[in-house]
């Protein structure tokens, strides 16, 4: 039992790094981007290839992987994004989701319907562990996977409290007309947002090829978990991602242990049910409005105020 | 039309909009006649039209009236052919059942909205993906399903190969004319000048007193309802019931891009979107992946640069309303210059 429960925390690990970069986006954009899950679905492919390719590891491979991905959110923010907002709120909705379709489907082309684990090359990671003291063994990735969670999300709370650059960003999610008065490109906030969700992403890609198998297919229930673990975390906090991969972890956890089937039930049915807990005790709906900057709407204001 | 005194006339039925309801008619006709001199392949590939259309007609009454994108519509599609095969296990008569899961699956819908529609925007569009995921997992649970490997609806067999075509081609048709028809007269009624009026403006629409949550529900259920009509029509024709190819979200996917392509919002434009994926098919179906490339590269392409689509497109340029569900304002031309010789 208790070693469910740890599992499912680690779990949680992983729909943290997942999640961060649905809920930032829509934070910042006011946009849920349907294409995240194959976003991250490529990105693992891409490491794949680097992998089997060429034999580079995929840690070494994150160096291309990664600003690779964030040239790809950069120019999906000015290309696309940015041209479906102007048509109103639920275009994007449409364009993501074409894009999705688009990406799926041409993975599927280029890789065939094999699954695919970048799990063959790192070595003894993907099933050492350490043993904890009852006989519980946690594996090393699934700790890696929850330290890199907490340094993603302790980092990306740092640069946007700290820089100039983490401010702007803030300022255009809180209010973008305002922040082009005082002289912040609410574009290029965007398009940076954007990028930097998508590095996100294409970490989230690495730990999804490491722990498991993936396929082309893989980027629908990808985006549902991100989506899932964004919802029941709520606005709030980064930090928040963090506790809402936790419960979605440990639902699915506790699901598998019931029933075979219990995995993805268990995780659907926790996430109704707090999304139904929340609406009817609060009436407040989730992803709320800025989540990432309501803890710094003062802040923003000072900020604000001090541009010249 | 009335004519108002000042010389602006408030205009709903035209010339060409009387034509196109007389070549509505003509062409229903035209279609019931049809299996008359239709081969097999042909009447089933008509039946697939229909069920597309309503496929198209129903997300285009959700997103594009109601404001309501949802990417987990299959879950109605699933479920219409599920209880099609849950009724016709009790020995409901397999043609009966279609329609009774149609309407369980409408009734299901209701006490769903009061949940789903509280959701906003992109948070309805995932929230009914998720929805549809659980409900296929729980689907699986049935025994009768057999989980993935799925099972067939064997009460079909008792009739013969052609008749059961036909009949098949016949409730396709009259299902389709029955919800264009329903659809058509709820956006011409009060309660669709109240739809049309949160197409517009959401906001506006509350200030002014419209009931939009109840609007957004009425809509919600009819497309849950037309929707698990399709899929129950198409387990119909296929006879075959695999949970995973009818809770696939390829199908929310095929009703996107219809009314993308079609025009969003517009009533004649989710029937020439469906016309035109169904052409599409056809020619392009057989190149498997690059065909489903082609489809969500268009309707990306459409999104970005004619997100009215190609029907709002032709309203634009011709001037042209044939089904008419709206009242336009007719201005009086530019005054005539009387000379005084």
């Amino acid at each position: 039992m208790i070693d469910t429960l740890i599992q499912g925390i680690l779990l949680g690990g992983y729909y943290a790094v997942i999640a961060c970069g649905l809920s930032f986006m829509f934070s910042v954009m006011r946009i849920i981007n349907l294409a995240h899950g194959s976003l991250a679905v490529a990105a693992a492919y891409g490491l794949w290839l680097l992998a089997s390719t060429f034999g580079i590891s995929p840690f070494a491979g994150l160096l291309i992987v990664l600003p690779v991905m964030a040239v790809a959110g950069w120019m999906l923010q000015r290309y696309l994004l940015e041209r479906s907002a102007r048509g109103g709120a639920l275009l994007p909705i449409l364009t993501t989701f074409g894009l999705a379709i688009v990406l799926d489907n041409l993975m599927f082309e280029q890789f065939g319907a094999d699954t695919r684990s970048l799990a063959p090359f790192i070595g003894s990671l993907s099933y050492d562990s350490w043993e904890l003291p009852g006989g519980i063994y946690v594996g090393k990735l699934a700790v890696m996977t929850m330290a890199s969670a907490i340094a993603l999300l302790g980092g990306l709370q740092f640069f946007l409290s700290r820089f100039a650059l983490g401010r702007a960003i803030r300022a255009t999610a809180e209010d973008p007309d305002t922040a082009g008065l005082v002289g912040i490109d609410a574009r290029k906030a965007n398009a940076l947002a954007a990028a930097i969700a998508m590095v996100t992403v294409g970490i989230a890609g690495a730990f999804l090829g490491m722990r498991a198998t993936f396929d082309p297919y893989s980027g629908g229930p990808q985006l549902l978990f991100a989506f899932e673990a964004a919802v029941i975390g709520g606005a709030g906090s980064l930090w928040g991602t963090l506790i809402g991969g936790i419960v979605l972890g440990l639902a699915q956890s506790l699901g598998a242990q019931v029933h075979p089937q219990g995995f993805l039930i268990g995780g659907h049915a926790v996430f109704l049910a707090m999304l139904f807990a929340r609406l009817f005790l609060t009436g407040v709906p989730f992803l709320g409005r800025t989540g990432f900057s309501r803890t710094g709407l003062p802040k923003i204001r000072a900020a604000l105020r001090s541009t010249p | 039309m009335t004519l108002a005194s000042n010389g602006i006339s408030i205009e709903r039925w035209t010339r060409s909009s009387r034509l196109a309801l007389g070549g509505v008619a003509l062409a229903l006709a035209l279609f019931a006649i049809a299996p008359l001199t239709l081969g097999a392949g042909a009447i089933d590939r008509m039946t697939a039209l229909f069920i597309y259309v309503i496929l198209a007609a129903m997300w285009n009454a959700l997103a594009g009236f109601g404001g309501l994108v949802s990417v987990g519509q299959q879950v109605f599609f699933g479920l219409g052919a599920y209880f099609t095969i849950r009724l016709a296990d009790t020995g409901l008569n397999p043609f009966l059942a279609l329609f009774a899961a149609a309407i369980i699956t409408g009734a299901i819908s209701l006490p769903l909205s009061f949940f789903m529609l509280r959701l906003k925007g992109g948070e309805f569009a995932i929230g009914m993906w998720v929805i549809s995921a659980l409900t296929h997992m729980l689907v699986n649970l049935d025994r009768l399903i057999q989980g993935e490997t799925g099972t067939s609806l064997i009460s079909l067999n008792v009739y013969d190969i052609n008749t059961r075509r036909v009949v098949i081609y016949w409730l396709a048709l009259a299902s389709m004319a029955a919800l264009l028809g329903i659809l058509f007269a709820l956006l011409r009624s009060r309660a669709g000048a109240a739809i049309q009026a949160i197409r517009d403006n959401e906001d506006a629409a509350t200030s002014l007193g419209v009931r939009v949550v109840a609007t957004k529900r009425l809509l919600f259920v009819l497309a849950a309802f037309g929707i698990a009509i399709a899929g129950a029509l198409w387990l119909a024709t296929a006879t075959t019931f695999q949970p995973k190819t009818y809770f696939s979200v390829q199908w929310t996917a095929y009703m996107i891009f219809m009314v993308l392509i079609g025009g969003i919002g517009k009533f004649e434009g989710a029937i020439l979107g469906a016309v035109l994926f169904f052409v599409i098919e056809t020619f392009f179906g057989a190149m498997g992946v690059w065909y489903l490339i082609g489809l969500g590269a268009t309707a990306v392409l459409f999104s970005l640069f004619l997100p009215q689509g190609l029907w709002g497109e032709i309203e634009r340029r011709f001037d042209l309303r044939l089904l008419p569900v709206g009242y336009r304002v007719k201005l009086p031309g530019p005054p005539k210059i009387q000379w005084n010789q």
